[in-house]
């Protein structure tokens, strides 16, 4: 600490092959919580005592996208450790907060490196930080600059974020990039479950397994905001119906005999319809406008029907395949 | 079709603002405009519950429950019998 941590590292707005690399180990969540800057004071181009000086987290995604937006601008960027945590999720935890941005300050000894006295925040950052207890404690006041960073070229020529550059947005785009993490997190479960299913109800269902997960980590995310209704659960039980039907059609087509057939593919779509909507009602926590009070109704509402739908399912299954035994 | 209750735990008095500005700088989605006397809450139905205006707010005009929208958080957080969990390295669960 001590002389260490009041030291300027240097910086450059470009983004090298091996931060390229890392991105993408970042975003396929290959060592989730490593990809880290050491936090503390960096100078970007030729800064003077009076440029600007930038605030963000110690996570390489954040702190590059921060850099390589302020493409030819001499600034310096202040680090906060948020232990390798992005702006926003470290702002709702309180690691990108008050305290650490005062002690950063601090441990920089900022005051000394720059004459003026104000600080550009993210302003996704802003859950975590009380702006009006920032000042009497360090002395800095602090700025809610732009949500993206994209907009901070526009944001420093005129001194002002427009009311879109305050929204948060969450277009395509910004969707499909979870959608690698969101595979990882599901890969095991469904192989496994892919596996049983295919020893025991044969190949036909164990591909609707994996129709079922895909629909709900890969198709639900990109289709979101086409999905009719509000509530994620419902748009998920749309999606997992529209998924399931084909498999069903298949199912029923294949059982021996009317009945038979009809039970099988019912009991594939009791089973696959929830999972799509369940992995959907999971994707709220990656969505950047699903309140908790929001979420916690939904829980309470639809996830007792998603575990009766996938129980009564498993149960006409087994009923299904013990006739089918007997029968020979 | 039922009616939420509540969609969300947003409260805000007019009373207690000094009209500094900065809920409608920190709400991603402006959900408060700037006044001519007051903040207005222009889009309340909007409300995402991160608490930023809250946070910022410095004469406590606003008040959120706040917290993470994350159903896998809630949920794990129910199985374990213990409070909400956010994101990040304790409880890694939001992308």
């Amino acid at each position: 600490m001590g002389a260490n941590s009041a030291e300027i590292r240097r910086t450059t707005s470009k983004r090298t092959p091996a931060d390229r690399w890392d991105h993408f180990l970042a975003r396929w969540g290959v060592n989730r919580l490593g990809h880290r800057v050491e936090p503390g004071l960096y100078a970007l181009g030729a800064p003077t005592p009076d440029s600007p000086v930038f605030v963000t987290a110690n996570y390489t995604l954040s702190f590059d996208a921060l850099r390589s937006a302020l493409d030819g601008v001499s600034a310096y960027i202040l680090v906060l450790d948020t232990e390798g945590v992005n702006v926003w999720c470290a702002a709702g935890k309180g690691t990108f907060g008050t305290d650490e941005l005062v002690r950063r300050i601090d441990l920089s000894a900022l005051g000394r490196v720059v004459s003026h006295r104000r600080l550009i925040l993210p302003q996704l950052g802003a859950p975590g930080v009380s702006a009006h207890e920032v000042q009497p404690r360090s002395g800095f006041r602090v700025e809610y600059g732009p949500v993206r960073a994209a907009d901070l070229p526009a944001y420093l020529a005129t001194g002002k974020a427009t009311p879109e550059m305050r929204q948060v947005t969450f277009w395509l785009r910004d969707r499909a990039v979870l959608i690698p993490v969101e595979l990882r997190h599901v890969f095991l479960p469904t192989v496994v479950a892919a596996s049983v299913l295919y020893f025991t109800a044969g190949a036909l269902a164990a591909w609707g397994a994996v129709a079922a997960v895909l629909a709900g980590v890969v198709a639900f995310p990109i289709l979101l905001p086409w999905l009719p209704t509000r509530d994620f659960s419902t748009k998920g039980f749309i999606l997992g119906a529209l998924v399931a039907l084909p498999f069903a059609r298949a199912m029923a087509r294949h059982g021996a005999g009317l009945w038979f057939g009809i039970a099988s593919a019912g009991a594939l779509a009791l089973v696959m319809i929830p999972v799509t909507s369940f992995l959907a009602l999971n994707f709220t926590g990656s969505t950047p406008f699903t309140s908790r009070t929001g979420v916690r109704w939904e829980i309470y509402r639809y996830v007792q029907v998603m575990a009766a739908m996938a129980l009564s399912g498993i149960m006409l299954a087994v009923i299904v395949l013990v006739i089918s035994l007997i029968r020979g | 079709m039922a009616i939420r209750a509540a969609v969300n735990t947003l409260e805000y008095n007019v009373a207690l603002c000094v009209n500094c500005g900065r809920c409608s700088e920190a709400c991603p989605h402006g959900v408060f405009a700037p006044g001519s006397d007051a903040a207005e809450l222009v889009r309340p139905e909007a409300c995402m519950e991160c608490g930023a205006c809250q946070q910022n707010c410095p004469t406590g005009a606003i008040t959120v429950d706040s917290g993470v929208g994350c159903a896998y958080a809630m949920i794990m957080a129910a199985l374990k019998r213990s409070s909400d969990c956010g994101c990040g390295p304790k409880s890694s669960c939001c992308s």
